[in-house]
């Protein structure tokens, strides 16, 4: 690991205004992903802002009828919260089908929206990889790929985004809060950015497929804190998370479906496993009382599987099929 | 170097760390409590399992510096050869284990899993999100997913602390 400088800080306009100050800085919550890449020397920051100490850590609910959920709010305790239980299921299942139950009471709902992907050759220094060393290439393109996403990738990177809550959030509509520090041009206007800018980011704009730049994997800008991610109203329906993967617990998607289904057939569906990015396509949803095979046609229509992968154009059409059939019961 | 205070196992400690040092190696190299063990050091085996403030965590993948003011319970902290804790015991008398190197985080592990069930805190495989978790097999079995045995004394473990949930429940 290479070395770091280490603070700690206490609320999110001095968390943002630390890491614009500070080159090379980055910040650390749960830490499961990010200490991992530094010990493999993927993550390299020269800084690391602690902020676990933001109280950023309650789920609240809003006037409009929806949850406020805290940046740190750990995996544990969304999924056990019990009005998440309640009115959005499905973001509950696709958290307690992730991970163990020892990260999940690391990991929090920011640092689960920012997983960085698992693709082997980004782990593998000694292998080309455009996301960790832009330009050198793509080693899972013509290699092992049976894992890679088969739509949404480019001739640059094909590698899938390993989260399953970012699924639910994706059909739920969430939508990221973040706070970043004003820029400062001279002393005196250092009270005025005493208190960062805010923005609200719909989670459908927040991530970004890899084309060319497979490193800039969302929206956020350098410095930018999530502090929250709200949910709207609740949608009712039946919530179902339904993931395929090699072992019963403790996996990665291979695919994963996440669904709202209403009394009519209409509803929501969202893809794990597949693409860059969590995959959602109003045109597919459209196609929802028609079945799975018109709604995975449009949802793959654009495909672009390799012979490792294709088996997963079926697999999204076989587990959604048996997801539609248990929302009918 | 950063200074941390927290305490382990009901003492208070004190340290001054490089800020790299995991909260495994702060346990095993500077304070000698090497019942935490590591295996894969990336979170992906669960014998750095510890328990923090009441929850397991795996050590490897935390830094020390990091839990200033945390109360940390190891293995040493659960009981001795002389007053074992009822899961060690239980651990022994079904051989939940052939070369025991996982086997202070599995049973750390398994002390929050009993507490994660009676708390209600819902699993994968728990069928209705809405109802109290039961303590079964399955569910033992999922919530203990994340420590490896790769000596295979799986069925064995799930025994030993089907023992002890029994008893609370």
């Amino acid at each position: 690991m290479k070395s770091f400088t280490y603070e700690r800080a206490h609320t999110p306009a001095e968390a943002a205004g630390a890491a614009a100050r500070t080159e090379g800085a980055k910040f650390i919550a749960g830490g499961t992903n990010l200490l991992d890449l530094m010990k493999l020397e993927i993550e390299t920051p020269a800084h690391l802002i602690d902020v676990n100490g933001l109280a950023l850590d309650k789920v609240e609910t809003i006037p409009e009828g929806g949850l406020r959920i805290g940046a740190l709010v750990r995996n544990t305790d969304l999924a056990a919260d019990p009005r998440v239980r309640r009115d959005y299921g499905l973001l509950s299942r696709a958290l307690l089908a992730g991970a163990s139950g020892q990260l999940r009471n690391m990991a929090t709902t920011a640092g689960n929206l920012l997983q960085r992907t698992r693709c082997p050759y980004f782990y593998d220094g000694n292998l080309p990889c455009n996301k960790r060393k832009p330009g050198s290439g793509c080693a899972a393109i013509g290699g092992f790929s049976r894992q890679h996403a088969i739509v949404g990738g480019s001739d640059a990177c094909i590698a899938t985004h390993p989260s399953d809550m970012a699924v639910a959030m994706m059909a739920l509509e969430a939508v990221v809060e973040t706070v970043r520090a004003r820029r400062v041009r001279s002393e005196a206007a250092g009270a005025a950015a005493g208190s960062g800018m805010t923005r609200s980011i719909p989670i459908a704009d927040f991530y970004r497929l890899p084309g060319e730049t497979p490193h800039v994997e969302n929206t956020l800008e350098p410095g930018e804190l999530i502090t929250a991610v709200t949910l709207p109203k609740p949608v009712g329906g039946t919530h179902i998370y339904r993931k395929v993967r090699d072992r019963a617990s403790y996996a990665f998607a291979l695919v994963s479906v996440g669904a709202i289904v209403q009394h009519d057939g209409a509803g929501r569906v969202a893809l794990g496993g597949v693409a860059p990015k969590p995959w959602r396509l109003a045109a597919a949803e459209a196609e929802m009382p028609r079945g799975a095979k018109a709604v995975t046609a449009r949802l793959l229509a654009d495909a672009k599987p390799t012979r490792e992968n294709a088996f997963k154009m079926k697999l999204v059409e076989r587990t959604l099929g048996a997801v539609l059939a248990e929302a009918r019961g | 170097m950063a200074k941390v205070s927290f305490t382990v196992n009901g003492a208070n400690r004190d340290l001054e760390l490089d800020t790299r040092t995991t909260l495994l190696d702060a346990l095993r190299e500077h304070l000698h409590l090497t019942g935490t063990k590591k295996g894969c050091d990336h979170g992906q085996c669960g014998a750095c399992t510890v328990i923090v403030d009441g929850r397991r965590i795996n050590s490897c993948l935390t830094l020390a510096v990091m839990h200033e003011g945390d109360s940390i319970t190891t293995i040493e902290g659960l009981g001795a050869p002389d007053r074992l804790h009822p899961l060690q015991a239980a651990f022994v008398k079904h051989d939940g284990y052939q070369c025991g190197y996982c086997t202070p985080g599995q049973i750390c592990s398994a002390v929050a899993v009993l507490d994660e069930i009676n708390a209600g805190i819902p699993s994968h495989v728990s069928a209705d999100l809405n109802e109290r978790p039961q303590m079964t097999a399955t569910e033992l079995r999922e919530r203990m997913s994340g420590n490896i045995c790769r000596c295979g004394a799986y069925s064995n473990i799930v025994d030993a602390i089907t023992e002890i949930a029994g008893r609370q429940a």
